[in-house]
């Protein structure tokens, strides 16, 4: 196996007394795309969570391009190149188009590099450029899921972990979203992608993780998963 | 009978101490827009502010700068203040307030009062010090002269009304600051770090912004402010002590609520507001139902609009 640019093992993490995450491992290959699927309250979030360290994990590894991400800030993440578009967006809602675009761009000290990642990002989603002085929170869902993943995009991630972008979000908007996370990763970018439409993301994944209630239950390649009888008919609602 | 010119006099006095309750007030709402705290150590926190600039005038003897040394005098204490109050307020959320972030709100309260106790104690004791300035510190708890630095002459000759210079000092401090903060918040990336914690820390976590870091410099801003407010009302009062920051805090927190916690604009109208109410209750009423008047504000607002005049339609926080 190659050397990965994710490596998770073993991750415990709970929210008080409640234990969410009992021994997950997984790891994310450069170049990759990825994806974990599992029912509500499996653990998904809290994984990407422990992973950022905005939840500091109980035991187990995070390491990221081979440095153990343990006991850094969120904000030292982020400045690694691990980034992460949280569940639900999270746009702030009373700032602009722009400004939370800038938001993205906080650690980046180079404005030339700045100003051209903004250009990709208008490109990727020309919807922002035409509303870039509109406050985000009267975009609608789908368009509020584009800003989260261009303001991630900003502060130019190596690995892009994506909490449910499909979530909430009109179909016509989803295959959208999704088309971009493909030209996203063929343009280089690895993705971590987690997802409830376990078969949009498998669709997109080359491997796959099923989170059961806090632990790893499956893991493979997406067409095997996406082929399991027990995935059908859990997960993919056959 | 409605004097006019007694209107328009009370009307100026109320207008300048409504800017100084106005600076405090935006201490407050600003750490209330971003980690949702009423700090209640922030009026004693201006009170300590008064009494370093006392110090200072002692300690340097100002007095003896002359005229045009005592404007330098001035901005001396400005400085000096803004920064220890900063400093102080940046330590009490290091100390006294990070580490509970995660706790309960409640808990979070509690040692804001902790906190409030220990610098009027403080306050207490800095009162004692045997400085000529505190009168030899003859007796702590005494309210304290702080001399008029700003000639008190009426600027507009023998007219019915009185501007002072320190009518103007107190403007020509608290609007430029104001502007300034209100340019920061908009503009700078602090500012619109310091947004976007208050609307979503963890998102702002995820964008790197450092929150802590962000959160210790809002202490640090709405201190400063205290501070500068703390020399402003000593030269414009001429009297302090270790109890002024109570009811300093008491109208500035009104003012917070009544415009709306954690908006800026809304800080300088409950400021205003609450200034002309105190000099017109002062002047029509009596001087013993002014606080009364205040507090029956506080709690009419809380029971009828908790959001404040401009908190409903307008909730920019920070």
């Amino acid at each position: 196996m190659s050397e990965s640019l994710l490596e998770v093992s073993n991750l415990h993490a709970s929210y008080g007394s409640i234990e969410v995450l009992r021994g997950v491992s997984l790891h994310v290959v450069e170049g990759e795309v990825v994806s974990v699927i599992g029912s509500n309250g499996a653990g998904k979030s809290t994984t990407l969570m422990s992973i950022s360290q905005v939840l500091v994990p109980r035991r187990g590894e995070v390491r990221f391009a081979g440095e153990s991400l343990l006991g850094l800030r969120p904000d030292q993440v982020i400045q690694r190149g691990l980034v992460q578009v949280p569940e639900g967006r999270r746009v702030f809602a009373r700032m602009t188009v722009l400004e939370n675009l800038s938001m993205g761009a906080y650690l980046r000290t180079n404005p030339a590099d700045v100003t051209r990642d903004l250009k990709r990002v208008y490109d990727l989603f020309p919807l922002l450029g035409e509303r870039g002085s509109q406050s985000a929170g009267t975009l609608s869902g789908g368009e509020q899921q584009m800003l989260a993943i261009g303001r991630a995009l900003m502060s130019r991630p190596r690995l892009l972990m994506m909490d449910e972008p499909s979530m909430g979000i009109a179909p016509i908007l989803v295959s959208r979203i999704f088309a971009a996370i493909r030209q996203l990763n063929s343009d280089g970018l690895t993705v971590l992608l987690v997802e409830q439409n376990a078969r949009a993301a498998l669709g997109l994944s080359k491997r796959g993780y099923v989170l059961e209630t806090g632990s790893v239950g499956f893991e493979g390649p997406s067409a095997d998963l996406l082929n399991d009888p027990r995935i059908r008919s859990a997960y993919l609602g056959d | 009978m409605l004097d006019l010119d007694v209107f328009l006099q009370q009307l100026i006095t109320g207008l300048s101490n409504g800017m100084i309750i106005a600076l405090i007030a935006i201490g407050y709402t600003m750490v209330y827009g971003i980690i949702e705290l009423i700090n209640f150590a922030h009026g004693d926190v201006f009170m300590l502010g008064a009494f370093l600039a006392l110090t200072l005038v002692g300690a340097l003897g100002i007095e003896a700068w002359g005229p045009s040394g005592q404007v330098a005098g001035v901005a001396v204490l400005l400085v000096g203040s803004a920064l220890f109050c900063g400093s102080l307020n940046w330590s009490l959320d290091r100390c006294a307030y990070r580490s509970l972030r995660k706790s309960s709100k409640l808990s979070l309260l509690v040692s804001a009062i902790g906190c409030s106790f220990i610098c009027m104690n403080l306050g207490l004791f800095w009162g004692g010090v045997p400085m000529e300035v505190f009168a030899g510190g003859n007796a702590a708890a005494a309210p304290k002269d702080f001399p008029a630095l700003i000639p008190q002459v009426n600027l507009l000759g023998d007219g019915f009304l009185r501007i002072t210079p320190a009518d103007l000092l107190v403007w020509a401090v608290t609007i430029p600051l104001m502007i300034g903060l209100t340019i920061m918040v908009k503009r700078t990336r602090l500012g619109r770090a310091m947004r976007a914690v208050a609307q979503d820390p963890v998102a702002a976590s995820l964008m790197g912004i450092p929150v802590d870091r962000v959160i210790g410099a809002t202490f640090f801003i709405g201190g400063a402010l205290g501070g500068f407010a703390s020399v402003v009302y000593s030269l414009y009062n001429n009297t302090i002590g270790f109890q002024m920051g109570t009811r300093a805090g008491m109208d500035a927190f009104t003012a917070a609520v009544l415009g709306g916690i954690g908006s800026l604009p809304g800080a300088v109208l409950g400021g205003l507001t609450i200034g002309c109410v105190r000099a017109m209750s002062d002047q029509y009423l009596e001087l013993r139902w002014t606080n009364t008047i205040v507090f029956c504000i506080l709690v009419l607002i809380l029971i009828f609009r908790p959001n404040g005049l401009l908190g409903a339609t307008r909730r920019e926080k920070v």
